[in-house]
C-alpha cells in the first residue's frame, strides 16, 4: 500500500468530525494563548528592551509556539478512547500503513493549528502587529515542523500510557516546563545563569526565538536556522520512534 | 487457510505470567466455516489477535492465507478481515463515514467502497443509522456497523470475535444468512468464536473446543457429540416406586448407562436413543413399570463441555 495515500484516508478521516463542528475544534485549544494576549500582553508595555517598545511584535510569535504546544501536545487525548473501543485496533487489522496511521492524524492537528495561528495573526492586526508577511509565512511553516515533532510524541505517549489520568499527569509535567522554560512571557534573558541554561535546553525556546525572528522579517538573523534545524530533528526523531512504537504494539 | 505450530502467548501482570494461549496446533482449510468455543478467558480472543497481526505470539507461529504472521504480517492484513471483539467504528465518526474509511484502507476506490457500504448499509439494516455518529447508535447498531466493516473488502479469510454478541434473534439470523451468503459466492473462510452453543451448533461445520489455551476437541458438532456417552433419555413415571422398578430394568438392557432416579423421574444414558427407545419400552412393560411420559435428546454443546472439562460451559459464560 503506498503510504501517501493511506495517509490522506487517515487524515480525511480525522479530519470529518473537525469539520462538521469547526468552531468547537478550533476554540478547544486556543483559550490559553487567547487569554494570555487580553489579559497578559497589556502587561508588557512600558517593560524594558524589545519587548516594551513592540509587546505585539515581541509577544505573539510566542503564543503562537504556546498554541502549537497546546494543540498538538494534547492530541493524543483523541487516540486513547479509539484505543479503548477497538476503533484503533480495527484500524490497525487493515493493511494501512502504520506510519500513515501516525502522520495522518499528526496532519489533521497542524491543519487545526495553522487556521488557529492565522486567526490569531489576523485577529492582532487591528491592534497593531505588524509582522513581514514573508517572515509570517515562514514562521507558520516552522511552527507546523514543531508540531509534527510534538504531535508525534503525543500520541506515542499516548500509546505507551493508555489511560487518561496518566496522561494526563505527564503532559501537565512535560509541557509546564516546556512553555516556562520557552521565554514565550518574559525573555530569558532576564533569567539567572541556571535557568537561562537551562532554558537553553529546551527546543520549544529556539523555536520561540525564531519565531520572533521572523515576524520581524529578520529573515537571515541565526535564530532562524538553529530554530528550524531543532524543530526538524524533533520532528524526524518523533516520527522514527512513532512509527517504530506503532509497529511494536501493533 | 490457516496453520499454527504450537501457537503460545504469554502475558506479564502484577500477579504472574497468565500463559493465555498454550501450544495451539490448528490447521483451517480454504472455504472452511470453523467456531471456537470456550468459556471467558479461554484464550479465543489472544488466539485471534495472533492470527489477525495485532499481537506477536510468544513462541510458535503461524501462517494465515499462506503468509507468516511474523515475517509478513503487512501480507496477512492484506488478505483478511477481522470483527474485533470491542467496537470498530470511532466515537465521533457517522457511520457511512467508517464504512467507507474502512473500504478505502482495503484498497477500494472511493466510489466502489462508496456502492459497497451502501449495499451493507441496507442489507445489515442500517440505512436509519447510516448518517448518526457511532456514540448515538444502539448496541446492536453499532455491532452490525462493525460487521459490515469487516465484510466490506470481501475477504478470503474472515475473523469474527464473537459477532452477534449483543444483536437480537432476528438480527443474528440476519447477520448468519449474510456471511454465509458471502460464503457461498465468494468462497471465504470463516473463523468465529461465539458463547451461544446453539449458535455453534447451528452455523459452524466444524467446533473447535478451547479451555485453558489449549484445544481440548475439534470435530464436526455431531462428531463432538458422539464422544458424550450417548443420548440422554428422561422416563417419567407415576409413583418413586415405579421409578425404582423402571431403573432397574432400564439398567438391565445392554449400552445403558449412568442411571439416576430422581423421585419419580428417571435419566440414563444410552448410545441410540431413538433405536433403543422401542426395547426400553417393552422392557419396563415386561416389569410392570407404567410410564406417564418418555423424552430423548441428543446431547448438547454444553454436555460435550461438561464430559471433556467437567465444568459446565453454561455456567462459565453467563
Ligand atoms: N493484554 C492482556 N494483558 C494481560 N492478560 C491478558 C491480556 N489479554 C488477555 N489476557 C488474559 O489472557 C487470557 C485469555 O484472554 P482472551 O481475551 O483471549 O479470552 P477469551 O477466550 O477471548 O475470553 P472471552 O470469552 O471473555 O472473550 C485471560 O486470562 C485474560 O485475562
Ligand atoms: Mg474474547
Amino acid at each position: 500500500m503506498n503510504t501517501l495515500r493511506d495517509t490522506w484516508i487517515v487524515y480525511a478521516r480525522q479530519m470529518r468530525p473537525t469539520l462538521r463542528r469547526p468552531v468547537v475544534t478550533a476554540l478547544y485549544s486556543m483559550l490559553q494563548p487567547v487569554l494570555y494576549l487580553v489579559l497578559f500582553a497589556p502587561l508588557l508595555t512600558g517593560m524594558p528592551g524589545a519587548m516594551g517598545e513592540d509587546p505585539w511584535q515581541w509577544f505573539v510569535p510566542g503564543m503562537l509556539a504556546m498554541l502549537s504546544l497546546f494543540t498538538t501536545a494534547y492530541a493524543g487525548f483523541g487516540l486513547l478512547p479509539e484505543v479503548r473501543s477497538g476503533a484503533h485496533e480495527r484500524l490497525l487489522a487493515t493493511p494501512v500503513s502504520r506510519s500513515a496511521l501516525l502522520l495522518g492524524r499528526v496532519l489533521r492537528d497542524i491543519t487545526v493549528m495553522l487556521v488557529q495561528a492565522l486567526v490569531i495573526v489576523a485577529a492582532m492586526l487591528p491592534f497593531g502587529l505588524r509582522p513581514s508577511p514573508v517572515g509570517v509565512l515562514a514562521a507558520l511553516v516552522l511552527l507546523a515542523v514543531l508540531g509534527v515533532g510534538l504531535g508525534t510524541l503525543s500520541y506515542l505517549f499516548a500509546l505507551v500510557v493508555k489511560v487518561e489520568y496518566l496522561f494526563a499527569a505527564l503532559l501537565q509535567a512535560v509541557t509546564m516546563p516546556l512553555i516556562l522554560l520557552s521565554g514565550v512571557l518574559l525573555p530569558m534573558d532576564l533569567a539567572p545563569g541556571w535557568l537561562y541554561a537551562l532554558s537553553r535546553a529546551n527546543p520549544v525556546s529556539h523555536v520561540v526565538d525564531a519565531e520572533r525572528a521572523l515576524f520581524a522579517g529578520d529573515l537571515t538573523d541565526p535564530s532562524v536556522a538553529v530554530g528550524t534545524a531543532v524543530a526538524v530533528v524533533l520532528a524526524v526523531v518523533a516520527l522514527v520512534l512513532g512509527t517504530r512504537t506503532m509497529r511494536r504494539l501493533a | 487457510m490457516i496453520h499454527t505450530r504450537a501457537l503460545t502467548r504469554d502475558f506479564g501482570t502484577k500477579s504472574g505470567t497468565v500463559q493465555a494461549v498454550r501450544g495451539l496446533d490448528l490447521d483451517v482449510g480454504a472455504g472452511e466455516l470453523v467456531a471456537l468455543l470456550g468459556p471467558n478467558g479461554a484464550g479465543k480472543s489472544t488466539t485471534l489477535r495472533m492470527l489477525t497481526t495485532l499481537l506477536p505470539p510468544t513462541s510458535g507461529g503461524a501462517t494465515v492465507a499462506g503468509r507468516d504472521v511474523v515475517a509478513d504480517p503487512a501480507g496477512v492484513r492484506r488478505r483478511i478481515g477481522f470483527v474485533g471483539q470491542g467496537h470498530g467504528a470511532g466515537f465521533d465518526q457517522l457511520a457511512r463515514d467508517e464504512l467507507v474509511t474502512q473500504g478505502r484502507c482495503y484498497g477500494l476506490g472511493r466510489a466502489e467502497a462508496r456502492r459497497r457500504a451502501e449495499a451493507l448499509l441496507t442489507e445489515l439494516e442500517l440505512d436509519g443509522a447510516a448518517d448518526r455518529e457511532s456514540v448515538r447508535l444502539s448496541g446492536g447498531q453499532r455491532r452490525r456497523l462493525d460487521i459490515a466493516m469487516g465484510l466490506i473488502h470481501r475477504p478470503d479469510l474472515l475473523f469474527l470475535d464473537e459477532p452477534s454478541t449483543g444483536l437480537d434473534p432476528h438480527s443474528r439470523a440476519n447477520l448468519w444468512s449474510h456471511v454465509l451468503r458471502m460464503r457461498a459466492e465468494h468462497g471465504t473462510t470463516v473463523v468465529l468464536t461465539t458463547h451461544y452453543l446453539d449458535e455453534a451448533d447451528a452455523v459452524a461445520e466444524r467446533v473447535v473446543v478451547i479451555d485453558h489455551g489449549r484445544v481440548i476437541a475439534d470435530g464436526t458438532p455431531d462428531e463432538l457429540k458422539g464422544k458424550v456417552s450417548g443420548d440422554l433419555v428422561s422416563l417419567t413415571t407415576a409413583t418413586a416406586d415405579a421409578a425404582r422398578a423402571a431403573a432397574e430394568a432400564a439398567g438391565r438392557l445392554p449400552g445403558t448407562t449412568a442411571v439416576e432416579t430422581d423421585g419419580t423421574e428417571v435419566r440414563l444414558r444410552v448410545p441410540r436413543g431413538d433405536a433403543v427407545l422401542p426395547e426400553l419400552l417393552r422392557a419396563l412393560d415386561a416389569a410392570g413399570a407404567p410410564l406417564t411420559g418418555v423424552r430423548v435428546q441428543r446431547p448438547t454443546l454444553d454436555d460435550v463441555f461438561l464430559t471433556l472439562t467437567g465444568r459446565s460451559l453454561r455456567e462459565g459464560a453467563e
